[in-house]
């Protein structure tokens, strides 16, 4: 047992720590914080406290765990609120109430519930790792399927259906003479990416219901993404949209360094949405983990590698899953801190100089792969975060690092959200180079989907020119073809692009439904085109009664859309401009 | 407040003193972070606060510097426990300084319980999402940017911009529609002028509301590191009695920007390397130490509201101060010169103005049921004539169509009849949205694209309304 030597800040440095590993887990003082070991030199130990430090005292003691810091991977993650460093929440509520005092330890999975497991395999197999060997229904949305672990084989000697805890054995193997039981828990270092067999590109669309990004932004499985913007721009309902509507099949929310009420609310109203696909409550297919921004620091840079440890573990099962963290930035801001605190040499703003491999280690565990084991199956983890650069100046070194390694921005606009059109996605900054790759999956949709999405994005880059135009001249002295330009721009943008959270039915548009109201929108241009090419004036196009319906498009609700849009194109084809 | 003098062991061996930092030989028991006395040979006592701990040195800022340290003579007294606050029932109505002990002239605090300044951070899955419409009264908040009970809403000012004013009128106004529960009033005073101090202790004094009051005040010239205790004791004793005493309490801190010069000079006293502007780097989590204590708890029936107060240096909003806050706060209210310049009062600047936790607080069952709506539709009139009359002083107004000069107007009329208020004019919510909708019925209707079709029915004015020119100011 060591002793405290040295205490500033976070960090802590204890003597007589011989035996100790790089990495392992201490208790600290004698309220028994939680740290990690981040250094050794000779008998002395530099520890990084995941909890608040006021107060420790010189010659308080230091115990070892033996162990490094391990994400716990098993039934029961589904659902569940995890802290930085993977205690539940909802334990820690039930057992110390509601503040978070320190020197509490919690297992992140429970050890006490009993899970119906259903072998998919027999006695006498032979199973390597990564194979499926059963499963659990662990949510009404999630069958958990249990793998062997990373570096196990050998053959089944026993396995059964049953009633079993995490830690109980469900199986037991035989390899080289010795015997070896498998449980439905098993552990992985956060920092350590999991194996697969192949990596492929993205290809298929990643549905996430806002109309932007799925239309002219998209998103694909296994991509990565980030979404910087000043405060109050829309990054954090931006991520929690996604986090409800998208249609993978696990989604995992990392709330990194931001506000407590805003976790609250998210978590509220996903005990109270379902799924539109599979009318289930939202919980049954999300982990949360909540490190506030007044939680300790430290724990917000291991939080990110806990939460994509578990999304890898899920796509390992075969599953496409989504993650979210917001905010990188907090994360990013927590290294500079403990680097200052090491006495580091500090890179630009006083970032550490690993600032970007340290976001690529995350942004790279992205990915849709070829899983590891049988039966042979395909899995993506796709990696979207926010990025809160000071004074919305993305000249910063998070966002410029992370713009090395991202393949899709979407950028958000201060203007934009000033005039509350959200979300503030800016249309001329933000890019998917996925774009190219997943129209395929959306020409099976619609042929045409190519041209519509090339003709809105060209009228809206129009439009940016021809306002520096009418800041000069007014938009009275714009010929008639130019102010028809800013009109379908201005629908485009009002009644495409914008897009309410807090509106029932607009909250959520699936793919099909968003191209019937771009189409639309487009159809209407066109022959608007034409009649003012025959001496039609915009200022009679305006009044048109179409356009109040085509306004109406997006609160439609979704059982009568259909009939809405039969009527609305008749209307059109008859004649638009009376 | 006795328990912080009950120093209980010193230590004489002061090896070096630079800038503001005593390094001492190693001293038994002493807690990383607490705050000690340190006592000149002269017989003056400074305050300071262990900044690192180790077994072989210590090293203690002293706040006011070290000049006249000697080595020799000089004395560090410590406690070995970091700084608390006394509470009970009794600090209602009870003004304090920014190191606790009370200035009121009144007894000192006889402590239920003593409670660290530093409080301890809610479980986010203890929280509750704040949702209680909380009427202040005023249009540009309570119809655009509503406050909600638990919310955490500051007021980004400039110098000269009346702040002070619009705090108080909150603070004299706030009530929960349809119900008579009165708040609990924290007010914390940090580096302000004796005068602004004053002018809040005399408007709660004026109202009668100074009974249901607890400050905090450190004044220009009181020292700074109480700038930083000044707020961790308002906020303890905010929590003591919602937590507590199941109280709903309004915290008014201000001016926030003074406590963020103290940090800075405080840690560039230290050597560390400084982040933007001079500022540390760690500002963020240190301002969210603070504001984070807002909010709400599942299953207790008090709450935290905060409304701090900052003055943006040149009125630049992406300065480090009011951009940290931003981004930790659940909106802002951003008052604007150029509508101070109009004589708009209050001026409120509606688009940088924003309350991320409206959408709770608002429609049916909180206030009515057409609010989102409303809230959409003027911004959408008000940013569109704004947008036009930028680009009019370029061409002239007499370039515009008629359609344009109508929004012109609009936009006009919503400053004048929407924003503008008096400083004692309280307005119902309904009567809020009812100014709204009559500037809407100057417009056509098919304009009203951002509201459903029965409102549009049941709230619009029949026929167009006219300036209101003549209602009370
Ligand atoms: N898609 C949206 N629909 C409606 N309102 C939105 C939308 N996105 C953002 N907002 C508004 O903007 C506010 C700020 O958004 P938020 O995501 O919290 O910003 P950030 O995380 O960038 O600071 C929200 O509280 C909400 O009022
Ligand atoms: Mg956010």
């Amino acid at each position: 047992m060591g002793k405290i030597w040295k205490i500033s800040g976070p960090v802590v440095i204890a003597e007589d720590m011989r035996g100790s590993q790089v990495y392992e887990v201490v208790d600290v003082g004698d309220g028994r914080l939680q740290g990690e070991i981040i250094g050794l030199e000779n008998d002395k130990a530099v520890i990084q406290v995941y909890e608040d430090t006021v107060g420790l005292r010189v010659g308080e003691p230091v115990t070892g765990t033996g162990e490094i810091l391990m994400v716990e991977l098993g039934p029961g993650l589904v659902g569940n609120i995890y802290d930085g460093v993977q205690r539940s929440l909802v334990t820690m509520m039930d057992d110390i109430g509601d503040f978070l005092v320190r020197g509490v330890r919690t297992d992140a999975l429970d050890r006490k519930k009993k899970w119906h497991f259903t072998p998919s395999v027999k006695a006498g197999d032979m199973v390597q790792e990564g194979d499926i060997i059963g499963s659990v229904p662990e949510t009404g949305l999630i069958e958990h399927r249990i793998m062997v672990p990373i570096g196990t084989q050998g053959t089944i000697l026993e396995i059964s259906e049953g009633e079993f805890t995490i830690e109980e054995t469900v199986a037991s193997l035989e390899h080289e003479g010795t015997e070896k039981p498998l449980t439905l828990m098993q552990k992985w270092p956060a920092r350590k990416p999991r194996i697969y067999k192949q990596r492929f590109d993205p290809e298929d669309l990643l549905v996430t219901g806002t109309r932007i990004i799925d239309y002219l932004f998209p998103l694909a499985l296994g991509g990565k993404a980030a979404i910087p913007g000043g405060f109050g721009t829309g990054k954090t309902v931006t991520l929690q949209q996604m986090a409800r509507w998208s249609q993978t099949q696990l989604n995992i929310y990392v709330g990194c360094g931001e506000r407590g009420n805003e976790m609250a609310d998210v978590l509220h109203s996903f005990k109270k949405l379902r799924d539109p696909a599979t009318d289930r409550l939202l919980q049954e297919k999300e982990i949360f983990i909540a490190n506030t921004s007044n939680m300790p620091v430290v724990a917000r840079e291991i939080s990110i590698f806990i939460g994509i440890t578990m999304a890898e573990y899920f796509r390992d099962m075969g599953y496409d899953v989504l993650l979210v963290a917001d905010s990188t930035s907090r994360w990013a801001e927590a290294m500079r801190e403990i680097g200052a605190r090491l006495e580091e040499t500090p890179g630009e703003e006083g970032f550490p100089t690993y600032l970007g491999s340290r976001l690529s280690a995350f942004y790279e565990r992205s990915g849709r792969v070829e899983c590891i084991g049988k039966p042979e199956r395909m899995g993506s983890a796709t990696v979207i975060g926010s990025v809160s650069p000071p004074g919305a100046d993305f000249s910063e070194p998070v966002t410029q690092a992370t713009l090395r390694i991202i393949d899709v921005l979407y950028s958000l606009d201060v203007a934009l959200a000033n005039k509350r059109h959200f979300p503030t996605i800016n249309w001329l900054q933000s890019y998917s180079l996925y774009a190219d790759s997943v129209d395929k999956w959306w020409n099976r949709i619609s042929p045409d989907y190519n041209e519509i999405r090339d003709k809105a994005l060209i009228t809206l880059q129009r439009e940016a020119e021809l306002e520096e135009i009418v800041r000069l001249v007014g938009p009275e002295a714009l010929p008639e073809d130019d102010k028809l330009v800013l009109l379908a721009a201005r629908m485009i943008r009002e009644d495409f692009l914008m897009q309410s959270a807090y509106h029932p039915v607009d909250t959520y548009t699936e793919p099909k439904r968003a191209h019937m109201m771009l189409s639309t929108i487009m159809k209407f241009y066109s022959l608007a085109e034409e009649a003012t090419e025959l001496g039609t004036l915009v200022s009679e196009i305006s009044s048109s009664k179409i356009l109040p319906l085509i306004s109406r498009m997006k609160d439609i609700p979704n059982e009568e859309f259909d009939d809405y849009m039969k009527q609305l194109w008749s209307d059109i084809d008859k004649n638009p401009f009376v | 407040m006795d328990s912080l003098q009950l120093f209980t062991r010193q230590t004489k061996a002061i090896s070096t003193a630079r800038r503001s930092l005593l390094v001492i030989e190693s001293i038994p028991g002493i807690r990383y972070n607490e705050i000690v006395d340190v006592q000149l040979g002269t017989g003056e006592t400074r305050i300071g606060q262990v900044i690192e701990v180790g077994k072989v040195t210590t090293v203690v800022q002293v706040f006011g510097g070290v000049s006249e340290v000697d080595l020799l003579n000089s004395r560090v007294r410590y406690k070995g426990e970091t700084l608390k606050l006394p509470v009970s029932g009794d600090i209602m109505g009870r003004i304090f300084d920014g190191s606790g002990n009370p200035i009121d002239g009144g007894p000192p605090i006889v402590a239920d319980t003593y409670l660290d300044i530093n409080g301890v951070p809610a479980n986010p899955a203890s929280r509750m999402p704040p949702a209680e419409f909380i009427e202040t009264g005023i249009s540009a908040i309570d119809g655009l940017n509503v406050l909600v009970r638990g919310q955490k809403l500051p007021i980004f000012s400039g110098s000269g911009l009346p702040h002070n004013k619009i705090a108080a009128q909150i603070l004299r106004q706030a009530s929960l529609k349809g119900k008579s529960e009165e708040f609990a009033i924290v007010f914390g005073a940090i580096g302000v002028s004796y005068d602004d101090a004053g002018y809040f202790i005399s408007n709660l004094e004026e109202t009668g509301a100074l009974s249901r009051t607890v400050a905090f005040i450190n004044t220009a010239s009181s020292p700074v590191i109480e700038r930083l205790s000044t707020p961790r004791l308002a906020l303890t004793a905010a929590e003591y009695l919602a937590w507590e005493h199941d109280m709903h309490v309004l915290v008014i801190l201000t001016d926030i920007t003074n406590y963020c010069d103290a940090l800075r000079e405080l840690a560039a006293m230290r050597g560390e390397i400084p982040s933007r502007r001079g500022y540390p780097g760690y500002m963020y989590t240190d301002l969210a130490s603070l504001y984070e204590r807002a909010g709400r708890i599942s299953g207790k029936e008090g709450s935290v509201t905060i409304i701090p107060i900052l003055t943006m240096p040149d009125d630049d909003i992406t300065h480090p101060i009011a951009d940290l806050t931003g981004y930790i706060t659940e909106g802002q209210i951003v008052l604007s010169r150029a509508l101070e310049r109009k004589r708009i009062y209050p001026p409120i600047d509606v688009f940088l103005s924003l309350s991320r936790m409206m959408k709770e607080g608002i429609g049916e069952g909180n206030t009515r049921e057409d609010h989102n709506n409303v809230f959409m539709q003027s911004y959408a009139v008000y940013a569109e004539g704004n947008y036009l009359r930028e680009i009019s002083t370029v061409i002239g107004s007499e370039a515009l169509s008629d359609r344009d000069r109508m929004y012109l107007s609009a936009s006009d009329r919503f400053e004048e009849e929407f924003i503008s208020q008096g400083e004692k004019e309280r307005r119902t919510v309904e009567e809020t949205l009812g100014r709204a909708w009559n500037i809407f019925s100057m417009l056509p209707t098919e304009d009203l694209k951002l509201i459903q079709e029965e409102y549009i029915k049941k709230y619009l004015p029949k026929a167009p309304k006219g300036s209101i020119g003549e209602e009370p100011r």
